[in-house]
């Protein structure tokens, strides 16, 4: 009786996962290891060619550049992100869900809108250029967009919810108890955050820049339209050993390397929130 | 005594509710001092003001004659324990101990001595490597109080340090607290819902009622002198006869005129209360000297004591006596029986509302 009703709650998540989730991964953990045709497709001899290509200084130098996006995507949504949450975190309850609607509102619409509208402000006659010229703090237009700033700056802005988000789990769980026992014990507020508030978001931190970085690394519409498509990332390399140079098993083996990545930050930082709440039950 | 924390006039409101109202208390150096009262009578924001988390509308609070009114929280010479005792997860008990005093910057050997006597003086030395959440209720009680020990502070808050320990274990951190303190010779302040507690533990108590004092002296005065039914009612036990002050006593209806200890303090005509405490209620099978009948409704037994609920002829509420297991009708007195109760004059109090 149990274990019937619990199949039938939970089998079409399962159907779902295992339809769209791990055969793809499987599938492309298989394509991997195969040569790629002649005419696109897939040659079904077993090679370990496409990692050998992988690491290859050409490709290796797009996965570093990639991962240097990345995190200066996450370590700016963290500085932003972080005194953002920290304030909603010490709101009344009931301001809090208007702060956090208001984060969130965003991803509410159409990300390439977003992106579009990014374009528009940052182009050499953009809102940007445009109104600094006129007040005259610069001569020449700043070459803001199509390149690694504007990449940068548009990945932040999609992606510094999650982060507070994440953060504002963190924060909000602590509680004010522990910063007044650290204020009673002499310790100034800086010392407070230091040494009470910030170690004991970590948690927060890791699940927050793991979330950022993970879809950073990944994202190719950002580096595309905003990039000018002069910086190829991971996720352009992928698109293009699929849709353009038709070469999937390579590209399978760049996907599978990234995800593979991924899962061991997603680990590492699962283990960071473990270790947490084994400590938390002290509080 | 001279006085080492002074509470002056302070009020302090939340939205159109005070909290506090117009309180002043002083405590004294070495003085074991209970605030005492049921939950939203301001004890905790009292505690809150002289900490420096919360701060007064009105008044000033004064340490060792310094006004500490505007000074932060994290340079007053007082440490808190806080109720729920808001360890640090993330730091050993040795850490969270040494925590205060690498506030004040102190380092190494010095540090280490002084961390290793505060967790002597608590009995928890062989714990010091110990995360809080590997410890037991009793024993995170210990390292709060190391915590806020060790920066031998002029005056310790202590919220509900009991509160949240087992009745055995209460018990005992009851009269460990009060050797702590006489050992260490700092002035405690501390604040409970527990009468018990306040009784067991205090030099002097201060009863608070929706932000004023209701009655401030020695847990002696306020259990045997109430000043009025409040009082009366959260300090033990007392039974109460609504009556008016006649003439030549006491009257209440019903009942009869009665003699009481403070008899000559009240006015004609006021409209009180005779209080006369369970244990002072004396019970007899026969007549003699006890004037009232009574027949046994309730008893309850709880071996050192048995309590009798009484009922007297037209009194909505039985009167309530407490015998100790010595006393011979204990040991056959039933439901439905007939006895004679009564009181001394001297044993019983008139008090208003």
């Amino acid at each position: 009786m149990v274990v019937s009703r619990r199949i039938v709650l939970t089998g079409p998540g399962i159907i779902w996962i295992l339809a769209l989730l791990v055969i793809p991964c499987a599938l492309l953990l298989v394509n991997s290891f195969f040569e790629r045709g002649i005419y696109g497709g897939i040659d079904y001899i077993l090679t370990s060619e496409n990692y050998v290509r992988a690491i290859d200084p050409l490709y290796a130098q797009i996965f570093w550049s990639s991962a240097r996006v990345a995190l200066i995507t996450t370590l700016v949504s963290l500085v932003l992100g972080y005194p953002a949450a920290y304030c909603i975190a010490l709101m009344p309850k009931r301001r809090q869900l208007a702060y956090l609607i208001l984060v969130m509102l965003p991803l509410w619409s159409n990300y390439l809108i977003r992106t579009y509208a990014w374009m528009v402000l940052l182009n050499s006659e953009g809102l940007i250029n445009k109104t600094l010229l006129g007040l005259g703090v610069i001569d020449a237009p700043l070459p803001l967009l199509y390149n690694d700033f504007a990449i940068i700056v548009g990945l932040t802005y999609a992606y510094v919810p999650f982060m507070i988000l994440a953060l504002f789990s963190s924060i909000s769980k602590l509680g004010p108890e522990l910063r007044e026992a650290s204020t009673d014990l002499g310790a100034s507020s800086l010392m407070t955050f230091w040494r009470v508030t910030l170690p004991l978001t970590l948690p927060g931190v890791a699940a927050g820049s793991v979330f950022v970085f993970v879809l950073s690394v990944g994202n190719f519409v950002t580096p595309d339209l905003l990039g000018g498509g002069k910086r190829t990332m991971l996720g352009n390399l992928i698109y293009d050993q699929f849709l353009t140079a038709r070469d999937w098993p390579f590209g399978s083996a760049i996907a599978a390397i990234v995800i593979g990545i991924m899962m061991l930050l997603l680990t590492v930082q699962a283990i960071l929130v473990n270790r947490r709440d084994r400590e938390g039950t002290a509080a | 005594m001279t006085a080492l924390l002074e509470v002056v006039g302070v009020t302090k409101a939340f939205g159109p509710i005070k909290a506090v109202d117009n309180l002043s208390i002083s405590v004294g150096g070495n003085e074991f001092f209970a605030l005492l009262g049921p939950s939203g009578c301001g004890k905790t924001t009292l505690l809150r003001m002289i900490a420096g988390f919360e701060k007064p509308d009105q008044g000033r609070i004064m340490l060792d004659g310094i006004d500490i009114t505007d000074q932060k929280a994290n340079r007053r010479p007082i440490n808190l324990m806080f109720q729920s005792y808001a360890l640090f997860p993330h730091m050993t008990v040795a850490g969270n101990v040494a925590y205060g005093l690498e506030m004040e910057g102190m380092r190494g050997a010095d540090l280490k001595r002084r961390v290793d006597e505060a967790l002597a003086l608590v009995q928890l030395s062989s714990l010091s490597g110990r995360k809080p959440a590997q410890l037991s209720g009793g024993q995170k009680q210990r390292v709060a109080l190391a915590r806020a020990l060790v920066k031998r502070p002029k005056l310790l808050l202590l919220d509900e340090p009991l509160g949240a320990l087992d009745k055995k274990l209460r018990e005992q951190m009851q009269i460990e607290l009060k050797r702590l303190q006489q050992e260490t010779g700092i002035a405690f302040l501390v604040v409970t819902h527990d009468q018990e507690e306040a009784l067991t533990m205090a030099d002097r108590i201060a009863l608070l009622r929706q932000g004023r004092i209701a009655q401030l002296g020695e847990p002696r005065t306020l259990y045997e002198r109430p000043d009025n039914r409040f009082v009366a009612d959260f300090i033990g036990q007392m039974n109460f006869f609504d009556g008016q002050r006649a003439v030549n006593g006491f009257e209440v209806p019903g009942l009869g005129v009665f003699d009481a200890a403070n008899l000559s303090d009240v006015a004609a005509g006021t409209a009180a209360a005779l209080a006369v405490r369970p244990e002072r209620v004396v019970v007899s099978e026969t007549e003699h000297g006890g004037n009232l009948q009574a027949e046994v409704e309730g008893l309850a037994y709880l071996g050192q004591d048995l309590i009798l609920h009484l009922r007297i002829a037209g009194q909505a509420k039985p009167l309530v006596a407490r015998l100790p297991a010595a006393n011979p009708l204990t040991t056959h007195i039933a439901r439905g029986a007939k006895v004679w109760c009564g009181w001394s004059a001297a044993h019983s109090l008139i008090l208003s509302e």
